[in-house]
């Protein structure tokens, strides 16, 4: 016979005991078991430095992605381009991507219309790529998971498992995402994973001449990127988004969309 | 324009790019996503008609009640198909069922969708069990096999079983009412909480599908039951359609109040994108908002219902503009809110596929979309062969005696 007393006892003593394993399971978070190991700080985080100071426009960055990445050369989509500001003495701004610039800037005529030295004030080029955010919407927006952040800090898409809706493009800040014409789902710049994870350049670094982008563990004392972070004044592209974007700019504009 | 396949980037066959956008910039929701909403608006819309009846009692209703509650599910069904047609790995819909993403908006649709779907099913069984079992019954051959099957080896029909039946029904067009808003408003949502387009990201928005969803779907019924019953040659009853247009002139008034205020906090407050979205909406897309959306879909319809001596006719045209109106709203949501760059220093224009080799253009064009459209018209004629709906009709007597307790009422 099961007094009431006996019971609760029974009762109380299960729930306490079961409480004790699902507790433990917490460490079984792959963040949770890291910091058994190494603490957080020493959590590597990629991150990207572009200097547009020293961009000249000549497009080979955007062209080796391409090549890289085994996206079509002639599709009208990029994991990385390069922007053109131009800022006019009447006061407007003319910005162009011809190509996303694959091709280059080869001649001072955005849109066929010519552009006097004499009628500009600045201009200059911005490179861009995603911005492998710390709270990327992109990832928040999936529907199926099919897109991820990895441990350090780099989103990547699942082509296996991507359903194409397209909620993810429309939810990037930066339109970093589109659509891959051959795969057929969503697609974007990655980092150059596959080689930075072997201790390579990305492509497109690689392909620079200029050193206008540099990669690099953002909490690393060592890597470049992190002594320029850390020195220099920097700025990151719509911060508004609350996104937290990982691709710090020297020598932003006001004009830079 | 003639490309490889593969270098054929998604969307740029159908958009046309002006100053500066990004280069990955294209209208990536297209038609479908403009249908999408506009279907499931037209189900809770219909839905919501049906529970005014079961719920609220308004008698007066009673031979629309059917009707709108077998429309909706014709609707229902069809409401998934723009979604599947715009996928472009359709065939891995159902990775959102295995890997559900609770973060995204999108991963709830099918639960929402299936709850949805199984108190609209469930209702309409209940609703429809006395007939079912009589027809099974009486009927031999297929039809009367398929109505065997219908009853679910229920055949009780006593006075006690259906007044449980009618409690049961009370209580799913209840539960009805906040999963219809639940389906529709989560549209909404899925639009409003895009915060990189400066149109869409308002949490008014559910608020705003919500009610045009209202109007669409009290609309839709109305075109439909009138033009049902003059096909089937009935007496139509002049009440039931008053009542119904009185509902839609008041969902009017709010969801007009609901979109001009939206419009009006984007004046005052003049964000950065104000400059792109003042041009978009008084030029670009003057016609398709402020003609078609407002004048016509909105402000015209309202006064062709309150004003006195309301005919079948003028509530005829009525809803067709609103029905019209909608459409165009749901068109200007979407279409609109991605042809401002997010640059905020270009446009994009979409130009709508007709014809083309490419099965992926193809099917994101208008061929699809108008099968699409049709496609719950064609449903509900068939369901109404197995369940008509068009039979409860008053008769004249019935009819006057509807309209002396009408006009007794305030509301």
């Amino acid at each position: 016979m099961v007094t009431r007393r006996d019971f609760i006892k029974a009762g109380l003593l299960t729930v306490a005991g079961m409480a004790i394993p699902i507790s433990a399971l917490e460490m079984f978070k792959p963040e949770a078991m890291a910091s058994l190991v190494r603490s957080f700080s020493e959590k590597k985080r990629w991150a990207f430095v572009v200097d547009t100071t020293k961009c000249v426009g000549c497009g080979m960055c955007a062209k080796a992605c391409k090549l890289e990445n085994e996206i079509p050369f002639e599709a009208e989509v990029q994991r990385t381009w390069v922007e053109r500001y131009i800022q006019l003495k009447d006061g407007d701004v003319i910005i162009d991507s011809p190509k996303g610039a694959r091709e280059g800037f080869t001649s001072n005529d955005p849109y066929g219309h010519e552009v006097k030295d004499e009628e500009i004030t600045k201009q200059f080029y911005v490179p861009k790529l995603c911005n492998q955010c710390e709270k990327p919407s992109c990832v928040q927006v999936c529907p199926a998971g099919a897109t991820y952040k990895t441990e350090d800090g780099v989103s990547l898409v699942d082509r296996s498992w991507c359903i194409g809706c397209g909620y993810c493009i429309t939810n990037c800040p930066y339109f970093a995402r589109f659509f891959n014409p051959v795969t057929n789902t969503a697609d974007k710049c990655t980092f150059c994973y596959h080689r930075i994870t072997k201790g390579k350049q990305t492509a497109c670094i690689d392909a620079c001449a200029f050193g206008v982008r540099k990669i690099g563990y953002i909490n690393d004392p060592n890597s470049e990127v992190f002594k320029i972070i850390s020195s220099k004044r920097v700025a990151v592209l719509k911060p508004e988004y609350g996104n937290e974007p990982h691709v710090f700019y020297l020598g932003l504009d006001q004009i830079v969309r | 324009m003639l490309m490889d396949e593969h270098t054929l980037a998604h969307g740029a066959y159908w958009t046309v790019k002006e100053f500066f956008t990004y280069p990955n910039e294209y209208i990536y929701w297209g038609i479908h996503i403009v249908i999408y909403p506009y279907l499931t608006g037209l189900v809770a819309g219909a839905f919501v008609l049906s529970s005014l009846y079961h719920v609220f009692g308004k008698d007066e209703l009673k031979p629309v009640a059917k009707f709108s509650l077998v429309f909706s599910l014709a609707l229902l069904i069809m409401a998934p198909t723009p979604l599947l047609l715009h996928l472009t790995q359709p065939q891995r819909s159902i990775n959102i069922m295995m890997t559900p993403h609770f973060y995204s908006a999108i991963s709830a649709f099918t639960f929402i969708y299936l709850t949805y779907m199984s108190i609209v099913l469930s209702e309409i069984w209940f609703v429809f069990r006395p007939y079912i079992i009589k027809q099974a019954q009486e009927r031999n051959g297929l039809m009367g096999l398929l109505y065997k099957v219908l009853t679910l080896g229920s055949y009780d029909v006593s006075e006690k079983a259906l007044h449980i039946d009618e409690k049961i029904v009370k209580i799913l067009a209840t539960a009805g009412i906040p999963a219809a808003c639940v389906l529709h408003g989560y549209v909404g949502f899925i639009f409003g909480s895009v915060k990189t387009v400066p149109l869409w990201k308002t949490p008014l928005m559910p608020f705003i599908f919500l009610m045009s969803a209202v109007i669409s779907g009290v609309a839709v019924c109305i075109v439909t039951y009138i033009a049902g019953m003059a096909f089937k040659k009935h007496f139509i009853c002049f009440v039931p359609i008053k009542s119904m247009c009185k509902v839609l002139s008041y969902f009017l008034a709010i969801a007009f109040l609901l979109e001009g205020i939206d419009i009006v906090f984007h004046a005052y407050t003049a964000e950065e994108f104000w400059g792109i979205m003042s041009e978009l909406l008084f030029k670009r897309f003057a016609f398709k908002m402020i003609v078609v959306q407002w004048i016509c879909g909105m402000i015209l319809p309202f006064f062709l219902l309150v004003l006195p001596r309301l005919s079948m006719l003028r509530a005829f045209v009525a809803a067709s503009l609103v029905l019209m109106g909608v459409f165009t709203m749901r068109w200007d949501v979407v279409i609109g809110g991605q042809s401002m760059s997010k640059s905020f220093a270009g446009f994009l224009e979409f130009h709508i596929p007709f014809l083309s080799k490419n099965f992926d253009i193809l099917k994101e064009g208008i061929i699809p979309a108008v099968g699409l459209l049709m496609a719950p018209f064609v449903l509900l004629f068939i369901f109404n062969k197995v369940l008509p709906v068009f039979k409860d009709i008053f008769t004249e007597q019935e009819c006057a005696e509807a309209e002396d307790r009408l006009s007794q009422r305030l509301f």
